[in-house]
């Protein structure tokens, strides 16, 4: 490794540690959401240069060249105007850095720091799939995968072997026996297939401040998991008084409001594991967001049932988080904690309060923690 | 030589150019050491320039923080380095490989510029010209250093060095200060003699023939020496203000031998890069200058013609002017151009002065012909500070339309302050001043008699950044491992900035002068 590369990569690990440091507020911050993996996300570092005596910049100004009479604006803002600093002497950099970080590293410091586990898949599921990948070579084949270099390869050896070869006139001919063609090798790897199920509450008494949390949240957990399986596929579901499957934009992004009714969400989600997602191919994870105002006693029962019927026996995990609203009675995280036996090492149902934005990074560790 | 110094060499058609225009610079008199090129790729450069222009610096993160920074910017497209040279004997020129042939025709008569001057700049006198080599033991010295005390604490060391590196005495190298032997704090035995016989001790009153005996000889030389030993205590350690921060805590901080270096590692370069800051204006003033010169003057009207578009292109962009910063190659060459003017015109001396009438002034050719003569001149004897002091005229400031700006807190946003020329040259000259850093110094090694550090930034009408001064503190305390203050001044007025190793404290204090 040459030396700035070592050197470089020192700094990586320096801006990694500030930036697990002040990982809650990143985490916490709305604009990220809607990036994918690769996507390079901009975040300020504060004072990553060793701190030195110098001016206050707001109270220098310097000399610039230009038109412009007394007065006229050079530009907003407290930094130096301009690009680079104002000084004619040495550039110091003065500016707070922003540093560049994909999603994914993000996503990696978010698992470290909250000491998440690795998720291992379960065992009995595990599917193999076979691909046919062109990595081997023989001597017969259709045309089409003749491998150019190895046959003039052969070609040539026997030429120069059969003293026929001529530098000054280098002719190089195949014939039948040179030939060489690209053939197939089946590998076969193990695959995890992970299905996550996000199902939220849009109801009436999910105020903006609620759903925005909602969104932070699944927004991670959903970057944490891709981080996690090769091949994971996401649902979104909508709920108010009905549930509607919505794509990921939407499910972000959209707003609506009405009554509660969760069964609604939760036959939706029965009826899409029972239909595309069998329990011996697919690690199973439902996830659900409400405020825990429930429209009437019956359809908590209603929910209930179906949980225990057709959700839960087939999830690896299921996982409920409640954000607290000035509307909602927060009664539906009761029933659940009646109705499972939730904390016991064997019941796979993890619930989780969210009280305000400060406590998403707790509540991502209450629902990843377990590591199922 | 070390290793990698073992450059490829030149492509052929390079390297004709290369003998054409050091013929070419010679024969217009510019005089410099042997000047090695070589072409590189851009990813190389990026890793030379992140090491200032070296090809081994000690380990450290922020050389690879430079590293990300011009390799994304260049990533973008958003910059390019063109050229790189050090000031070394050979000098070293790094070219970017895959530049038009123009380029780098042009980049070679910069360089010559450059090598010109760090040869015969007497602010680059007493520069290390074999600093590559300097360089190269001074990272070998801090790995083996990190292999002996682990890697994290030589790190944390050096990062609180770099956040003294500025405290260094600029002028130093140039002037004789007080004597080592002055600045070291003195002990009972070393009290010099004529500092005793000066001593005035009390006596008791006592008639001329009694005197002897209620003022016993012995008595009186035992007081003076008493006195003496007294006052020497109470003797500002340093005696004088010391700008030199970093030698002093070289030689007085609580360090073990290893920070010593490390500290000493830290200044020496900080000194070998500093004759670059005191001079950037001037430098790359003189380096377009001569790339313009030679450019335009020979290398252009011999080709086919088709360069000059290209070459103009280029120019025009480094000679690029921005609103909220000096482009010192725009400035630097200007001013040498205006000086060489003056100078060819003999617009220069007594009655020059004394002419008012602008008609006349305009007028005014004695044909004296001593521009080169005088730029040359310049070129030798100038830094930044004491050249624009000296040439920088109101004709100059107007022609080239500059301003000073100022930031309006009401507003949020900067403004043009003033087209005064008055104006203008001061600020231009603050700025330059200690290469725009505040001016701080050792005052007294041990403050109010407890060993406690007390430095003293001279306030020159800018306050100190607050949040950084306390940062650097913090910082500074790890090196004297006691309590450290620096007296400035905020708003007008006189303020003591202290941290004791657990908290900052601050409070009100006059200034000592």
């Amino acid at each position: 490794m040459s030396r700035i590369k070592q050197d470089h990569s020192r700094f990586r690990e320096i801006v990694r540690g500030r930036i697990r440091q002040n990982l809650k507020k990143y985490i916490s911050r709305g604009e990220l959401i809607g990036k994918q993996g690769n996507d390079q996300v901009k975040i300020p570092l504060p004072q990553i240069d060793p701190p030195r005596f110098k001016y206050d910049p707001r109270d220098g100004g310097g000399v610039g060249q230009g038109n412009g009479k007394p007065g006229d604006s050079l530009g907003k803002g407290e930094g130096e105007p301009g690009e680079g600093s104002g000084e004619a002497g040495e550039g110091e950099g003065s500016k707070a850095l922003e540093v560049d970080v994909t999603l994914a590293e993000l996503a990696e410091l978010l698992g470290e720091e909250l000491q998440l586990p690795r998720i291992e898949p379960r065992g009995a599921k595990q599917v193999v799939t076979e691909r046919d990948r062109y990595t081997g070579i023989r001597n017969v084949g259709p045309d089409s995968l003749r491998h150019f270099k190895r046959t003039y390869k052969e070609a040539l050896k026997r030429t120069i072997s059969t003293g026929a070869f001529n530098p000054q006139n280098p002719l190089v001919l195949p014939v039948r026996h040179d030939m060489r063609y690209r053939t197939w090798n089946t590998v076969s790897s193990p695959q995890s297939n992970a299905v996550v199920i996000y199902m939220m509450d849009v109801s009436g008494s999910m105020g903006d401040e609620q759903k925005e949390i909602v969104r932070i949240e699944s927004f991670w957990i959903d970057t944490w998991l891709r981080s996690q399986y090769k091949g994971i596929e996401t649902r979104y579901i909508v709920h108010d008084a009905t549930a509607r499957e919505v794509d990921e934009h939407t499910f972000f992004h959209t707003r609506e409001s009405g009554g509660t009714m969760i069964s609604s969400a939760y036959s939706l989600c029965a009826d899409l594991l029972e239909r595309h997602y069998p329990k011996a191919d697919w690690n199973i994870y439902p996830f659900h967001f409400s405020d825990g105002d429930n429209w009437s006693v019956d359809d908590t029962a209603t929910c209930m049932r179906l949980l225990k019927d057709k959700i839960v026996p087939i999830a690896n995990q299921f996982s409920y988080g409640q954000v607290e609203s000035p509307y909602g009675s927060g009664q539906f995280i009761k029933d659940l904690r009646e109705h499972f036996k939730v904390g016991d090492a064997d019941c796979s149902v993890v619930l989780s309060e969210i009280k305000d934005k400060e406590q998403i990074v707790r509540s991502i560790k209450d629902f990843l923690g377990a590591g199922r | 030589m070390i290793e990698y110094l073992h450059v490829r060499p030149l492509p052929p058609e390079l390297w004709a150019w290369k003998e054409r225009i050091e013929g070419l610079a010679r024969r217009e008199g510019l005089d410099f050491f042997e000047t090695v090129f070589e072409v590189i790729g851009y990813d190389k450069m990026n890793e030379i320039a992140a090491y200032g222009g070296f090809p081994t610096r000690y380990p450290h993160w922020r050389f690879g923080m430079e590293y990300e920074q011009l390799a994304k910017s260049f990533a973008y497209g958003l910059s390019k380095i063109y050229e790189l040279v050090i000031n070394t004997d050979p000098c070293y020129a790094y070219l970017l490989e895959g530049n038009e042939i123009v380029d780098q025709k042009m980049v070679m008569a910069h360089v010559y510029g450059h090598c010109d001057f760090f040869k015969n700049n007497y602010y680059f006198s007493q520069t290390n010209r074999k600093m590559v080599d300097a360089m190269a033991n001074h990272a070998t010295r801090v790995r083996n250093y990190m292999d002996a005390h682990g890697a994290t604490q030589v790190e944390e060391f050096i990062d609180v060095c770099l956040s003294l590196e500025n405290l260094i005495d600029r002028y130093r190298p140039y002037i004789r200060r007080t004597p080592v032997e002055d600045r070291g704090r003195r002990r009972k035995e070393d009290l010099p003699d004529e500092l005793m016989g000066e001593v005035a001790v009390p006596r008791f009153r006592a008639k001329e023939y009694m005197d002897e005996f209620v003022n016993p000889d012995d008595y009186v030389e035992q007081q003076k020496k008493k006195k003496a030993e007294e006052e020497a205590k109470q003797q500002r350690f340093p005696r004088h203000p010391e700008r030199d921060v970093l030698l002093f805590l070289m030689e007085h901080a609580p360090l073990q031998k290893w920070q010593r270096n490390v500290v000493g590692i830290i200044r020496d370069e900080a000194y070998y890069f500093a004759p670059q800051g005191m001079t950037k204006i001037m430098n790359e003033g003189w380096a377009s200058y001569w790339h313009s010169t030679l450019m335009t003057r020979y290398i252009l009207p011999a080709g086919d013609g088709n360069e000059f578009i290209d070459y103009a292109d280029r120019h025009a962009g480094t000679m690029a002017m921005s609103k909220g910063r000096l482009n010192p190659y725009k400035i630097g060459l200007e001013l040498f151009r205006h000086i060489e003017e003056r100078w060819d015109k003999g617009q220069f001396g007594k009655a020059w002065d004394d002419c008012d009438d602008m008609a006349e002034r305009a007028q005014w050719d004695k044909k004296l012909g001593l521009g080169r003569e005088k730029i040359f001149e310049v070129r030798k004897l100038y830094n930044d500070v004491t050249f624009l002091d000296e040439f920088l005229t109101p004709e100059f400031c107007a022609e080239q339309k500059l301003f000073t700006f100022s930031h309006n807190r009401k507003a949020g946003e900067w403004q043009i302050a003033s087209r005064e020329f008055k104006a203008i040259k001061q600020k231009l000259l603050f700025q330059l001043t200690n290469q725009g850093q505040p001016v701080i110094e050792v005052v007294d090694g041990n403050f109010e008699n407890k060993n406690e550090l007390l430095l003293r930034h001279l306030h020159e009408g800018v306050d100190l950044h607050d949040e950084y001064a306390r940062e650097t503190l913090t910082n500074l305390f790890r090196v004297w491992k006691r309590p450290v203050h620096v007296a400035t001044s905020r708003k007008g007025k006189g303020v003591l900035v202290s941290f004791d190793g657990q908290k900052h404290g601050e409070r009100a204090f006059d200034v000592l002068v």
